[in-house]
Order: structure tokens, then C-alpha cells, then sequence
């Protein structure tokens, strides 16, 4: 079992989670990610880390419920523990002195950007950070954030906070202006990552994506989380999960990521109705 | 001297009708009458080549004998002093390939029905003793690491321990067992079964660290950095092979090793109680004529497909999979499309898979496996309306330990190099077997790799 040392609520749907598991935490590099099991009849899903400490033999995850599996984690607290928590699996993000890094975080996966924009700024980069989320109360650590990062650009899609706005528009000023980035690297939902990429296409400036689908035992068994890159199919358990954006066939995988959508929804229905169940006051037989 | 009996015993098993429709063990196991009935054919040739015939050399004659004096714990004891792992060989060995092939009574048609013994005996033990006690034995000093549960590392882990070696097994999946847990279904091989195996391993001594994958978590000389004396590299071939064909990453698509491990890993077919879900629909295809491929055909079926196609591009005769497998998934109701071979997969617009383009195909020249080579007939193809397709091409090893192990060589499609007699690799200190060394095989050959490899771990350790 795997202990929760801190549960800490970023915003009312978003959770962090601080793992107790030592040895991943000796391993753990930005970018990588985790499987993980709550208990025997649970899913394993993919975390991507957001910290770790080795001292304290911790690694911590931030994720949003969306689906059973994140549903009912949200349900557990400090003191509790899940049944499984593997890692570190993928390859660690890139982390070279490039010049100047732009870093892009969409919603929750300022979590994961965090590490990364970290290890580049300790490497010597100048490091611009984008974060974008769809209202104010939907960001969080955008001061953690700034502390790492030469500058700060927030958005949001209504305008509640920061500059009104999708992330690729201050994107593209970057590119068009004279702080030309050497590198992006743009983390978020699948959508967001495929327009940051097509925004930095015709400036021919390398961003890497961390792709995020659907995965079973992350450690290249199964093949479920195939995607196509350049033409060619790559496991993004074992081959990425950073890719070059501008090689990856978007579409394919905004559909294989809806492949279960109708099992999610019975799922997480059922779930629920088991929730319901269990608040009901118990009636007199 | 008493008549030969060449009458093998059946054993009973479900209804075809019945069984396609439940997750229940086929093969029911002989009774203790029927038992003694088999037991009682074995003549107890002085040869005894059924011994020479088994992998992992188990005294055959000397447990049927045992079983037939009706001294069941010593019929357990002689079992299980060469074979770890007897329930689950007892199930899902290919005897008649080995043990029964070259039994004194093969010639005639009627071989002692050896694995139905095995497993009645294994099951007598599981019902009757439980796990029992194993009298540690005298501590040897020396640490094992053991890189993978299944049946190559659990069978080197169970003799290394029985040698006084201390064993730690190091296990990616949440679960010990291997291929055993997440790819042979419960139908054929009882989850309990395995686990009721894996326990008997644990209770020899073997640490058992399951979430733990190495290559990432730990590598093989950080191990050896740690402590260990030896490494038994017993990983398997865990890399599904896929056609790379047009279509083929459309939605509705697997690899065996996906659809198997989520139906008997995560338990998909018990969805929704179960969180992980899995496809079906009405029509299936697997695509491939072995073992694996009738799993998730006969997994198919009692998900509730209507139609399950196995798509085959040799002939029946060709066929890698085990007679008793192709009968029985015949005997469910599996269409077989021999002499076919997919061209292409066709989606909607959601991107399912919706269609399979096929060429029909003829046999032409032997090639390098023997086997007559499929030659694609021309303008033969043909369309077969699915819902989901099932890849079962084979596997091959991981490359995660090999690329995060200076030293190791590898061969031909990502195997180990490793001698077949002792399991060396070209690294010092680092043992492999089973399918990480010969691609994918049996269930047995692994087990006797591994059986190999921790004698000659025993031998140089206590050597120097």
C-alpha cells in the first residue's frame, strides 16, 4: 500500500496528492509519469509527477476528477492509501541549455509543467512560462510558477483573470516578436497541445508535447496507448511521452482518447448511484 | 502380467453451450475413481522416457505410482520436488507434444494421460493440504534477484530458495504470476490456481516486490550494486507484434496482450464492478492461429460477441496453437477463415473499426519455419463487416531491461543472449531464460530455463 503523507485542495475539482513510495521517489525526473491503482477493482491510470522529495521519500501528483478513477481518489485523504503505485515510467522531458524555453501549461498540467520549467531554469535557460486555464478559479500556482520563470503570461479563456484569451495568442506574439524562443514545450489537454503546435509550426521552433493516452500497464505490454508520430506508430508508455508536436497525428489521438467514452459514463453512473446509496439515511425495516 | 490398457480416460469437461456462456474452468479435473482408472494404465516401463520428455524432468512413474498406492502426499512430494508449479502445468502444458508423446504406450495409440494426472494430484494437494510448511532450508549467504514472476522466474525462485539462497523477486505488475495472470484466462487456468502457486514460492522464502519496474525503478546494477550475489533474468516476451497494416490504430483494435490483460488482469469482464472497461460488440476477429489467438477468441465469446472470426493465413495443419485448443474453441462455436490474411482495416467516422479488407491466400514453398509459406492470391480480396479486431501475432522481449543494461547482448528481435544449458548471459553475475532468451514459447521451456539457470547459479556461487 501506498500512503497519502498531504492531500491539498488546489481548486474545488483539482487535487494534489502526496504519495509516500521512496524508491520512485530516488528515480523521478520531469516529465515522467506514474500508474496507479486504488485497489483491487480499480483502473490503473497514468499520473504525470509533479514533484518528488527524496529525503522525505515522497512524489506527488496533481490530478482533476474527471472520470471514476479520479472520483474516487478524491474521496480518500492524508492518512489513507491506495493499492499501487508505479514508476517512474516514460522518458524524462529533454532538459538541455536551449536559450530561451518557452513553457506552455494548460489547465491542471501546470502541476507537471512546474518540474520541468524548473530543471530548465536551474540548466541556464531563460525561461517564459504561458498559463492558461478557462476562469480564475481554475488556476493555481502561478506564483510557484513565476518563481521559476523569467516571465509570466496568464490567461484565461473568459477574461476573469489575467489577459482574456486562448494560450497560443501570447504564443505567437512570442514567436513573431524579438524574444524568439529556441524550444517550446506546451503540456495540457490534447487539444490545447495540437493548436500550440500548429501555432509554432510555420516558425519552425521544436515543441515538445507530453501526450496522455489512454494506457493500461505503461510499461510497453500492451499497446493500448499507440500513437502515430511521423508517420510511424510509437507506444507513448515506453517511446514518449514527450513527442516532437509538430510529427504528431492529433486527430487519431483526440479519437482513440474518446474510445471508452460510453464505459466512462456507465462507470462513473454507477459509482454515483453507489455514492447516493451510501449517503441515504438508513431506513427503519 | 496384466493386459495393456489402452484406453485413455476422458476428462470430463463443461458443455460446449454451456461453457461459451461462463468464465468457469473448462477442464473439470478427473475424480479420485477416474484418477486411479488412468493411474492404473501406466505399466512402469523400466525406460521411463516420459521423464527424458519433460522439460523440468519430473519423476513420472514414481508419482503415478504413488497416486495408484493411494499415497497422495507422497505423490505430492515427488511432484513437487521437481515442478514448482504443478496446477498450472497439469492445465496448460502441451503433453502431447512432450511427457505423452514418448510414453511406452504412444506406439500403440493409448499414452498415460500424464498432465490430467498431474493436475488431479496438484488439486488433491490444494483441497487437501493447502500450503503446506516448507523446512527452510540451511541459509546459504548468498542474495538472488529474480527480475520477472512468471513461470521461468517463480520456478528459478522456488529452486534458488530450496538451495538456502536468499530470492527476491522483482515484479512490474500489481500482481506475481506473469503471463499465467494476465495472459492464460480463467477458463483455462484458474486465477486461484496460479496464486495458490505463487503462495507456495512465497512460502519457500521469496521476497515477492510487486510495482517494481526494472530498467526504471531500479537497474540490473544497481541490484547487483545492492547486494545481490546473481540475477536471473526471467522478463519474458511482453512486446505485442502488430501487422502494421493500414487501419490498424483505429479505435476497436488490440493487441492480444491489451484485450487478455484487461479481461483476466483487470478483470474487464466484470465491468462495471469492476472499473476497467473493454470493448466488444457483435463481431470479432483475432487475427492469428496460436494459443493466444484462441484465448481471445474463446475471451470473445463469453464477452457476448455474436460472431468470432479467427483469421488465419496458413491452414489448419500449420497452425501453432495446441490441438485440444483449436477443438475446443471449435466446439464453441469459433469461425475459423483459414487461408486469409487482413489487408486493411476500414473506420467510420468516429474512427471505429467497422470493416477488415482480406486477401485469400495459398500455400507455396516450405520457408526457414518449416511451414509452407502463404502466398497471397491476386484480386481475392474480400470484406468482413467487425466491431472489434484482436492482434495475436506473438510477442517479443521488452527492451527495457536490455537498453538500461550495459553489457548484456541481445540477438534477433530483442531476445538475450544467453547459453541454453546454463543460462550465462555475455554479463557477469546475470542469468536469463524463458521467452526473454527464446521469444515466445511455452509455459514449460520457461520453467525449465529457469530450473537450469538456478542450478548453475547454485553451482558457480558456491564455486566462487
Amino acid at each position: 500500500m501506498y500512503k497519502i503523507l498531504k492531500r491539498e485542495d488546489l481548486t474545488p475539482n483539482i487535487h494534489l496528492y502526496k504519495f509516500e513510495a521512496p524508491e520512485v521517489a530516488r528515480k523521478a525526473k520531469p516529465g515522467q509519469f506514474v500508474v496507479i491503482r486504488i485497489d483491487e477493482r480499480g483502473e490503473r491510470i497514468p499520473l504525470t509527477v509533479a514533484d518528488w522529495d527524496e529525503k522525505e521519500g515522497s512524489v506527488t501528483v496533481v490530478c482533476m476528477e474527471v472520470g471514476t478513477t479520479t472520483r474516487r481518489l478524491a474521496t480518500l485523504g492524508t492518512g489513507d492509501a491506495i493499492a499501487d503505485f508505479v514508476g517512474p515510467l516514460g522518458n524524462p522531458t529533454e532538459i538541455e541549455k536551449f536559450g530561451t524555453v518557452c513553457c506552455v501549461a494548460g489547465g491542471f498540467a501546470v502541476a507537471v509543467v512546474m518540474p520541468i520549467a524548473r530543471a530548465l531554469k536551474h540548466t541556464g535557460n531563460r525561461v517564459i512560462s504561458i498559463l492558461g486555464a478557462r476562469n480564475k478559479d481554475l488556476l493555481f500556482w502561478e506564483d510557484e510558477l513565476r518563481r521559476v520563470s523569467d516571465e509570466l503570461i496568464v490567461t484565461t479563456d473568459d477574461g476573469s483573470y489575467g489577459r482574456k484569451g486562448l494560450v497560443t495568442e501570447p504564443l505567437k506574439e512570442l514567436l513573431e516578436g524579438n524574444d524568439k524562443a529556441d524550444r517550446v514545450i506546451a503540456i495540457g489537454p490534447s487539444i490545447m497541445m495540437k493548436f500550440c503546435a500548429l501555432t509554432t509550426k510555420p516558425f519552425e521552433v521544436k515543441t515538445i508535447v507530453s501526450l496522455n493516452p489512454i494506457m493500461v500497464d505503461g510499461t510497453g505490454m500492451c499497446g493500448c496507448c499507440r500513437v502515430s508520430v511521423g508517420g510511424v506508430t510509437r507506444f507513448a508508455c515506453v517511446d514518449g511521452p514527450d513527442f516532437d508536436g509538430h510529427q504528431v497525428d492529433w486527430d487519431l489521438l483526440l479519437a482513440r482518447q474518446k474510445t471508452y467514452l460510453d464505459e466512462e459514463k456507465a462507470s462513473l453512473e454507477k459509482w454515483q448511484c453507489q455514492c447516493e446509496e451510501k449517503s441515504k439515511p438508513r431506513g427503519k425495516n | 502380467m496384466a493386459k495393456l490398457n489402452l484406453n485413455r480416460t476422458e476428462m470430463p469437461r463443461q458443455k460446449p453451450e454451456v461453457r461459451a456462456k461462463n468464465y468457469n474452468e473448462v477442464a473439470l479435473g478427473y475424480s479420485r475413481e477416474q484418477a486411479l482408472a488412468e493411474a492404473e494404465r501406466c505399466i512402469q516401463c523400466p525406460k521411463h522416457p516420459c521423464k527424458a520428455g519433460c522439460p523440468v524432468q519430473v519423476d513420472i512413474p514414481e508419482f503415478i505410482l504413488a497416486l495408484r498406492d493411494n499415497n497422495m502426499e507422497e505423490a505430492v512430494r515427488i511432484l513437487k520436488s521437481k515442478n514448482a508449479l504443478p496446477g498450472v502445468c497439469g492445465r496448460v502444458c502441451p503433453q502431447e507434444t512432450q511427457c505423452e508423446e514418448v510414453c511406452t504406450l504412444a506406439k500403440k495409440g493409448g499414452q498415460v494421460a500424464i498432465g490430467r494426472l498431474e493436475r488431479y494430484v496438484a488439486d488433491w494437494e490444494r483441497e487437501h493440504m493447502g500450503v503446506v510448511p516448507v523446512k527452510p532450508a540451511q541459509p546459504s549467504g548468498w542474495k538472488v534477484a529474480v527480475v520477472g514472476s512468471g513461470p521461468a522466474g517463480l520456478t528459478a525462485a522456488a529452486d534458488l530458495a530450496k538451495m538456502g539462497h536468499a530470492v527476491t523477486i522483482f515484479e512490474a505488475l500489481h500482481v506475481a504470476g506473469g503471463v499465467l495472470m494476465y495472459g492464460i484466462p480463467e477458463f483455462r487456468l484458474p486465477k486461484d490456481i496460479v496464486q495458490g502457486e505463487v503462495d507456495y514460492v512465497a512460502s519457500l522464502g521469496v521476497e515477492i516486490k510487486l510495482d517494481s519496474v526494472v530498467g526504471k525503478l531500479i537497474t540490473i546494477d544497481e541490484v547487483l550494486k545492492n547486494g545481490y550475489d546473481a540475477v536471473f533474468l526471467g522478463t519474458g516476451a511482453g512486446l505485442p507484434m502488430f501487422l502494421g497494416c493500414p487501419g490498424e490504430n483505429l479505435n476497436g483494435i488490440y493487441s492480444a496482450n491489451e484485450f487478455l490483460t484487461r479481461v483476466n488482469l483487470m478483470k474487464a469482464y466484470q465491468f462495471p464492478e469492476y472499473d476497467t472497461p473493454v470493448r466488444i460488440g457483435r463481431r470479432v476477429a483475432v487475427i492469428g492461429g496460436g494459443n493466444v489467438a484462441m484465448d481471445s477468441a474463446r475471451c470473445a465469446l463469453r464477452l457476448g460477441a455474436e460472431k468470432v472470426y479467427i483469421i488465419y493465413r496458413r491452414s489448419e495443419a500449420e497452425m501453432p496453437a495446441r490441438r485440444e485448443e483449436v477443438e475446443n474453441a471449435k466446439e464453441e462455436g469459433i469461425i475459423f477463415k483459414l487461408l486469409t490474411n487482413p489487408k486493411q482495416f476500414i473506420g467510420d467516422e468516429q474512427n471505429n473499426v467497422c470493416q477488415m479488407e482480406c486477401h485469400e491466400m495459398e500455400l507455396g514453398e516450405p520457408d526457414e519455419s518449416g511451414r509452407r509459406r502463404p502466398i497471397v492470391k491476386e484480386g481475392s480480396e474480400f470484406k468482413i463487416d467487425i466491431d472489434v479486431a484482436i492482434v495475436a501475432l506473438g510477442t517479443t522481449p521488452n527492451p527495457l531491461i536490455a537498453s538500461t543494461t550495459p553489457g548484456l547482448e541481445t540477438g534477433n528481435r530483442g531476445t538475450v543472449v544467453a547459453d541454453e544449458e546454463t543460462g550465462q548471459t555475455k554479463k557477469k553475475k546475470v542469468w536469463a531464460g524463458g521467452d526473454i532468451v527464446t521469444g515466445a514459447a511455452t509455459v514449460i521451456s520457461a520453467m525449465g530455463a529457469g530450473k537450469r539457470a538456478a542450478a548453475d547459479i547454485d553451482k558457480c556461487l558456491r564455486n566462487g
